[in-house]
């Protein structure tokens, strides 16, 4: 095995700021996962393919298994342990709790941060907006429908 | 009541959407080794020699294993207990496990099975069904079943069906094939084990922690009481998470060889490899009907293509034929199905399992017939379909039954009678039935299927069952029906579940058992615990509705010393009289019926789905938000199956074992699905609930075939249903050949002759229709 060349980074991730010393090959997923214990990012393929590892990157969704932290210094990162303001859960996720729209959960990280990052943009989108939105977020228990009934719930509360 | 039949959040929404769940790879423990596995790149090889030394000098190495350290064999069924954790002698398709390393790194243990060196006797790999039936050029994939690759023969015959056809006035054959397709769960599979004080703990993404815990016990020839399996919040199942892994044995040798944790993740092209999904089914139907549409016989013959190893394969090919005479009445009904190995990843259960093939073809072979005699398809299946408390032919006892209901609410609400006919445009319809928990255990015993015990304790409740959440909601349903009946809210319920240790048996989340099984369990428990509550307010004196729950708790405490419960359900014994009755039994049958309506271009032979209507029997809907949630996704998948998914290989190797390639539908392709919960309040289920979690989807592909029908006039008997072959049903048609895409012929397959077994005499009749 060859050595490891490492770089120290800072990372200013849901709003924290951390100085680290990091593999360069590593991904931001494999990093918020294994070296800052946020792993409520979650993964289904690591080839850019599902959407489930979804992060913001300065507000814009993006593939946390493609990026390498070395991209990201000075970037805003957001997770999905970032979406909630301490205990208060934000109105997207409220909305999904309420009408079921996690089933197994698994994608709902990736799926909520693109629907927020869709709702900062544009606060009333119509359901072909949404869909568009979320067309790189895969799920495979919900049919998508109460996911589309949540988005519209949150958008239509904070109206 | 005052929880069952609302709309309730399920009970773990909010730690589902703070990504706070902590799923199998999200579990760390200090030390913990990662674990790799090397797989074959060989469909078909003798294995002559494996050579780990490379790997083991690779620092960071921790252990290698081969097959020869976990030679025992396993299965989930007792009759087919032919996988090892890692394979020693030969291999059998692409991804079959060879050897394993676990290493300091995940890297580190890649590296290793790199540097581990097999050597192969390649052998002819045999990849279809067809090829399967003939004699192998070199040896057969597995060492029983026959002849060739053929894995199990069923051949079964209710009352006289030559008969039957000779009553027949119009009689009709098809053939039709179901494409194989996989679960896709958007998590990957992933276990982490741990061996302290001589106990291994596993903690996998699995919806059956008691077979994997067999499993466990048999091939690590450990007692059960050594071994704990903890289900970890799962990311996804749909059947695919049903049988013991070889993963998971792999982590727990590991760890007790190492005395330290080890985690395996699969990749995603390993999930492909892992498989165990909807097997591909060729089959042939030939049914007899009189001028006015009644059923008089029916035949029916399946082949699966089940892969390399047995799975559920048995009980898979008994499924392909159990349930036909559960939504028609059938007077006589010959069956004949046939499972053969194949170079593939093995088939197994997948949402429905082994129903979804031939309701695809018995829905299309009878619409087919209402335009052979010209009566209106949703006519004659309305004239044959059974009616409530009935035994059917094959000795299935249904009970509720709510497929008028469910018929009359989609064709009313789609204007289905009232659509206009246009080329590009159509409508179609179909129904189902799927079961509410599988009438025996995959192993045979006497015991029950689920069991619930509740502990009050100055005022908290907290509940143990084993039954595993896999996103459905089980975990909901459970802390309903126990807040229910005390008088609490679901979230004052506290929920231990899946953990072999703390909490007693359920068999798992397989079968759309959980609701019914569990459910009637935790029913049973939270009824003694009220009663025990009851009986001590009474005594202090004090009116029930005068003292607040933890008061009653207290009063109950002190009269009668710790305060437990316990409720367990064992399915009623119904089996018909005859060897393989064991497959199609249920406590309960749930009924569906769909109606799809789509755009499909002739010119692009590009199919549009606009709208679906499906309405199902659930019973009764405990929580009808979840309830739409199960039919909802049924349907989504029932989509993807009808339109896209297919799981198929070239050279012995999967096409397209990435989620990019297999294609699955998105937010785009996903249209309207207007969803009507029918509740026919069953006898036997928890306040009559049955099951939603699968049924939903079986009408989906026929519905859509037959809408597809609707709109350009050619019969699409094959799924998925691809452009290709509707513009290749289109140019038959404008050729003048038949207009239809799908398999021309069904081949001569050598099955045993049949055991007939007389159907139900008037005395069971009778006594099922007293229900």
């Amino acid at each position: 095995m060859r050595a490891v060349e490492r770089l120290v980074l800072t990372l200013d991730v849901n709003g924290e700021s951390r100085q680290m010393l990091l593999p360069s090959h590593k991904t931001l997923l494999e990093v918020l996962r294994e070296d800052m214990q946020l792993t409520g990012t979650k993964h289904g393929c690591e080839l850019g393919e599902c959407g489930t590892c979804t992060v913001l990157i300065d507000g814009k969704p993006a593939l946390s298994c493609l990026l390498l932290p070395v991209q990201l210094e000075g970037r805003a990162i957001t997770t999905i342990e970032g979406m909630a303001a301490g205990s208060d859960l934000h109105p997207l996720q409220v909305a999904f709790a309420e009408l079921g729209a996690a089933q197994c959960g698994y994608c709902t990280p990736g799926i909520l941060l693109s629907a927020r990052s869709l709702l900062e943009e544009n606060p009333r989108p119509t359901r072909q907006e949404i869909r568009e939105a979320l067309a790189g977020n895969l799920c495979r228990c919900t049919g998508y429908t109460k996911i589309l009934e949540a988005v519209e719930l949150a958008a239509g509360r904070s109206q | 009541m005052k929880l069952v039949g609302r709309p309730l959040p399920k009970v773990d929404a909010a730690t589902k959407v703070t990504g706070r769940a902590l799923y199998a790879d999200d579990i760390v423990l200090p030390r913990t080794l990662h674990c790799k596995i090397l797989r074959s790149p060989h469909p078909h090889a003798r294995i002559l020699s494996i050579d780990t030394s490379g790997a083991r000098r690779i620092p960071g190495v921790v252990a290698v294993i081969t097959g020869t350290d976990l030679p025992i064999k396993f299965g989930i069924l007792p009759v087919t207990q032919d996988e090892r954790a890692l394979e020693h002698e030969k291999v059998r398709y692409v991804g079959d496990p060879i050897a394993a390393v676990a290493a300091l790194e995940e890297e580190i243990a890649a590296a290793a099975c790199d540097a581990i060196a097999v050597e192969y006797e390649v052998l002819e790999p045999v990849m279809t069904i067809d090829a399967a039936l003939q004699k192998p050029k070199d040896e057969p994939i597995q060492d029983y079943g026959g002849p060739n690759n053929v894995h199990k023969f069923v051949a079964l015959e209710f009352g006289d069906v030559d008969a039957g056809f000779g009553r027949a006035e119009v009689i009709r054959e098809d053939v039709f094939f179901f494409q194989g397709n996989t679960h896709l769960p958007m998590e990957q599979h992933s276990a982490i084990a741990t061996y302290v004080d001589g106990k291994v703990t596993l903690w996998s993404s699995t919806q059956v922690v008691h077979y994997v815990h067999r499993a466990l016990s048999k091939v690590l020839e450990l007692p059960m009481h050594r071994i704990r399996v903890i289900g970890a919040a799962h990311g996804g199942g749909f059947g695919g998470k049903t049988d013991p892994f070889a993963h998971e044995i792999i982590v727990c040798k590991l760890a007790m060889m190492t005395g330290r944790p080890v985690k395996c993740t699969l990749t995603r092209e390993e999930v492909f490899y892992a498989h165990r999904g909807r097997h591909p089914v060729l089959m042939w139907v030939r049914t007899g009907v009189t001028h006015d549409g009644r059923i008089t016989a029916m035949h029916f013959r399946s082949a699966l293509d089940g892969g390399a190893y047995g799975s559920y394969g048995v009980a898979s090919t008994f499924y392909t034929g159990a349930l036909q005479p559960v939504t028609y009445d059938i007077p006589a009904y010959r069956f004949e199905g046939c499972r053969v190995f194949t170079n593939k990843p093995p088939c197994g259960p997948k949402r429905g399992h082994g129903t979804p093939q031939p309701r695809f073809a018995l829905e299309l072979h009878l619409e087919k017939i209402a335009h052979d005699i010209g009566l209106d398809p949703v006519e004659l299946k309305q004239r044959n379909f059974v009616k409530p408390n009935t035994l059917t032919v094959n000795w299935l006892r249904v009970t509720s039954c709510g497929l008028d209901e469910c018929t009359e609410r989609v064709i009313k609400a789609s204007r289905f009678h009232d659509r206009k006919t246009r080329v590009g445009r159509g409508m179609g319809f179909a129904i189902s039935s799927y079961l509410s928990g599988a009438g025996t255990a995959i192993y045979w015993n006497d015991m029950p299927h689920s069991e619930v015990q509740i502990k009050v304790d100055r005022g908290g409740v907290t509940a143990y069952c084993g039954a595993m959440d896999i996103g459905q909601g089980s975990d909901s349903v459970l802390a309903t029906i126990i807040a229910e009946e005390l008088g609490l809210q679901p979230a004052d319920i506290r929920l231990v579940t899946a953990d072999t240790d703390t909490t007693p048996i359920d068999l798992g989340s397989y079968s759309s058992r959980v609701t019914f099984m569990a459910g009637n369990a935790a029913l049973e428990a939270a009824r003694k615990m009220r009663a025990m509550l009851v009986e001590a307010v009474q005594a202090s004196g004090r009116a029930i509705d005068d003292v607040t729950f933890e008061q009653a708790s207290v009063l109950a405490e002190a009269r009668f010393g710790t305060l437990t419960s316990a409720g367990s359900y064992t399915p009623p014994k119904i089996a018909g009289p005859y060897k393989g009755s064991g497959v199609g039994p249920s406590p309960a049958y749930s009924y569906s019926a769909c109606v799809v309506d789509l755009d499909a271009d002739p010119r692009t032979g590009l199919i549009h789905v606009n709208k679906v209507w499906i309405a199902h029997d659930v019973g009764r809907a405990i929580n009808p938000l979840l309830v739409e949630g199960q039919v909802e996704g049924s349907v989504y998948m029932g989509l993807g199956e009808a339109l896209m998914e297919e799981q198929t290989f070239r050279k012995g190797l999967h096409k397209w074992p990435s989620m990019l390639e297999y294609k699955s539908p998105t937010f785009l392709d996903i249209p309207e699905i207007e969803t009507f919960i029918v509740e026919t309040i069953d006898p036997e289920g928890p306040y009559g609930a049955k099951e939603a979690g699968q049924g939903p989807l079986l009408p989906v592909p026929p519905a859509l075939c037959s809408a597809v029908f609707d709109a350009l006039g050619v019969w699409i008997d094959e799924i998925p249903v691809t452009p290709e072959k509707v513009l290749e049903a289109l140019r038959r048609k404008d050729k003048g050949e038949p207009a239809r895409y799908g398999p021309p012929l069904f081949p001569a397959i050598p099955y045993p002759p049949v055991i007939k077994v007389d159907p139900p005499n008037g005395e069971a009749r009778a006594a099922t229709a007293a229900i």
